[in-house]
């Protein structure tokens, strides 16, 4: 095992009143393995990530729980010694380039920095390996584009050189935040390839948050899915495809434009709104959107169950006896 | 839905990378290279095309933002290219832009409330008592809620952020909006509601779509007609489902087969482009696409092929169908 999250709990103090955008969710990621997050936007993914980093914003802050990185616990760690994990044992490729680029900086003096800040070599030898890596993330004249400031870049490119950046060390765990969304699907492609490529070659992990079940469905070993800060339902990626079991998920599942539909018709949309964090609903939090919903539903908080492997928060299954059985 | 809306003739923009010391360009970046189209009234035009091919610098030309280097901009008859800076900013309304980084664009000292009110009082569009009404209408609209409208940008997650871009964008109720990714940080079910919105919004008040995205799925779903870019030139328009069921460009071709599908049992048959991605600076002569093409001619690296109409309506650059 290589991360193992635990009873993790994130809030945001407000003056309003306390969001807790991660509301105790456990999860564990082996050596070479990808496991994906999707989620409702807004569910607490990227807070999950900045969590695992150890660079929350105030006022968030880590409330509970354990994150175990080769059995050190993160979260019990003085902002220098996470320094020396960050970039290096562990990187990550930030949901919006623009606010983790320094716009006053030529691309290569970023990516060189971090080089540098990691690995003893020269700074010949560091520019040479930005050089390297903005051409295996697909950037067209590498030497030449390295000079670039960020703004001269395409937001694809933009992604594209936080990928370099976040892959330059050779890290152990990569966790990616929506690492293709501005790409085309060639280039899409292109990098899921290469971090397969990272996997044979290091045994790397990686923690792939993004909204593209395509991208999940073809890259992915694992997949979480979340809703209003909690897990609720996880599994490997086939039988999650195969046999989806959470309300949510089949409700995300129906949403997506299917490619070989030649109807105009209106897309499936999940009823309602994503309830607001200072007022949840009691009971599941899914229950005023789920065309299932029961009584007891609105009552009790439903336990995330587990039979094979395969998790799910929802009152309509119930584990017995090695079975999950649908009510 | 035959009124041309917006015309584009022989559009270019030009970056200077490099000057030498007097201040001449030594190299330059054609972002954008003689590209002409033509945007219906009340359609949905889609463009997709390679990351880094222009697509962005495109529409930030159509809003303004970019002056082109060079050609021609026709709005409603009128040529927008050929008016002065005052003349052209009473169109600016009219021509709307929801940004590829909600980040950057939404002001991070002003409330998402106040963003999507401030262009509506700019514009003088309501007298003052309604404008909270409207605020809070546009902000259901794109799934947000009343209790959030006095929260800052950085308060809420990139979805909720690309949300509020949309609803400024609707605020001055434009007539053609330039879509830049407008989904693409959205979780499928509130794109599922986006989407519908733009769709309902089309049929309601006869909006106009230019939908730059690299969802093929989304862009077949919204879109009426598609182009189909690749290193600032047009390679390929044509209505969306001839365009998905026939497509005539190797790069369409290319691009088409590399969609990811929801399958894990199953893999997919790719076309796998060989050769580097060619860079703006130093574009490949002839074809465009020549260095990586599958299917590539000996007059393609000798000139460029023009867009031309092979099929009613379906139009495209590619020197096999000469
Ligand atoms: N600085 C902050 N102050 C208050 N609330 C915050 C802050 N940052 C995040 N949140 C809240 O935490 C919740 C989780 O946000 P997060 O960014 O993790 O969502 P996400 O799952 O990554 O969504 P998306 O898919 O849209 O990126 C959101 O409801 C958001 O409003
Ligand atoms: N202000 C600028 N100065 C210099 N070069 C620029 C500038 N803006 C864009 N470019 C360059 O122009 C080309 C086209 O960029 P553009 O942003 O239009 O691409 P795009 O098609 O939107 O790509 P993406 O899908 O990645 O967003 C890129 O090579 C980019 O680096
Ligand atoms: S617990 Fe009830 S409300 Fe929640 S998802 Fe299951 S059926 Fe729907
Ligand atoms: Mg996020
Ligand atoms: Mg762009």
């Amino acid at each position: 095992m290589l991360l193992e999250v635990k009873n993790l709990r994130t809030e945001f103090k407000l003056k309003r009143g306390t969001v807790t955008a991660v509301d105790d969710i456990s999860f564990t990621i082996d050596k070479g393995e990808i496991l994906a997050i999707v989620g409702e936007s807004g569910s607490g993914k990227s807070v999950t990530s900045l969590s695992i980093m150890g660079l929350l914003q105030k006022p968030g802050r880590v409330a509970g729980g354990e994150i175990n990185f080769k059995s050190q616990d993160l979260n019990k760690m003085s902002q220098k010694e996470l320094q020396k994990i960050r970039g290096n044992q562990i990187s990550m490729i930030f949901q919006e380039p623009m606010t983790s680029l320094n716009p006053v900086w030529r691309i290569k003096d970023q990516i060189m920095e971090n080089i540098m800040t990691h690995m003893n070599i020269s700074k010949k030898d560091a520019l040479a390996r930005t050089v390297e890596m903005l051409d295996t993330v697909g950037i067209p004249s590498p030497a030449e584009r390295a000079n670039d400031y960020p703004h001269q870049m395409s937001g694809g490119m933009r992604q594209r050189v936080m990928t370099a950046m976040a892959l330059s060390c050779d890290p152990e765990l990569l966790i990616a935040d929506e690492p293709t969304t501005a790409l085309d699907v060639t280039i899409q492609a292109q990098i899921l390839e290469l971090l397969y490529r990272m996997r044979e070659k290091f045994n790397m992990a990686v923690l792939l948050i993004t909204h593209d079940l395509g991208v999940v469905s073809e890259a992915a070993d694992r997949v979480i899915v979340m809703y209003c800060g909690k897990i609720v339902e996880e599994a490997d990626v086939k039988s999650l495809f195969a046999q989806p079991l959470h309300p949510y998920t089949v409700g995300l599942l129906k949403s997506i434009p299917q490619i070989d539909d030649e109807s105009d018709e209106r897309l499936y949309m999940i009823k309602g709104m994503v309830p607001n964090p200072l007022n949840m609903p009691s009971g599941c939090s899914f229950s005023d959107r789920c065309d299932s919903c029961m009584d007891r539903c609105t009552k009790e908080v439903p336990k995330l169950q587990e039979i094979n492997g395969h998790k799910v928060r929802c009152f309509l299954y119930e584990a017995k006896e090695g079975e999950l059985n649908v009510k | 839905m035959n009124e041309v809306l917006m015309k584009v003739q022989d559009l270019s923009k030009h970056f200077t990378i490099e000057t030498n010391f007097l201040g001449k360009p030594l190299s330059v970046l054609k972002a954008v290279d003689e590209v002409s189209f033509t945007i219906k009234k009340g359609e949905a035009f889609g463009l997709v095309g390679e990351s880094g091919c222009g697509k962005t610098t495109l529409g930030k030309i159509l809003v303004d933002l970019y002056s082109p280097t060079s050609g021609k901009i026709f709005f409603e008859g009128k040529e927008l290219s050929a008016l002065n800076k005052k003349q052209r900013r009473s169109y600016c309304k009219d021509i709307q832009m929801i940004f590829q980084d909600p980040y950057a664009s939404l002001n991070p000292r002003m409330t998402i409330g106040d963003i999507i009110a401030e262009p509506i009082i700019i514009n003088n569009l309501l007298p003052p008592s309604e404008v909270e009404e409207r605020v809070i209408y546009l902000l259901n609209c794109v799934g947000l809620a009343r209790h959030q409208r006095n929260r800052y940008p950085h308060e809420f997650s990139g979805g909720q952020r690309q949300r509020v871009g949309i609803a400024r964008a609707l605020a001055v109720e434009p007539k053609l909006i330039v879509c830049d990714e407008p989904v693409s940080a959205l979780d499928v079910s509130i794109q599922a509601q986006v989407l519908n919105l733009l769709d309902d919004l089309k049929a309601e008040f006869g909006l106009t779509y230019l939908f730059i995205a690299h969802g093929l799925n989304v862009v077949k779903h919204i879109s009426d007609r598609v182009g189909v870019m690749y290193l600032g030139k047009l390679m390929e328009i044509a209505p969306k489902r001839e365009l998905y069921a026939n497509p005539l460009n190797p790069y369409t071709q290319a691009l088409l087969s590399a969609i990811p599908i929801i399958n894990p049992e199953k893999k997919k048959e790719r076309i796998i482009l060989k050769g580097d991605v060619p860079s703006p600076i130093n574009p490949p002569s002839g074809c465009r696409f020549c260095s990586r093409c599958f299917k590539e001619l000996d007059r393609c690296k000798l000139n460029a092929p023009a867009l031309r109409e092979v099929s009613p309506d379906h139009w495209v650059a590619c020197h096999l169908y000469d």
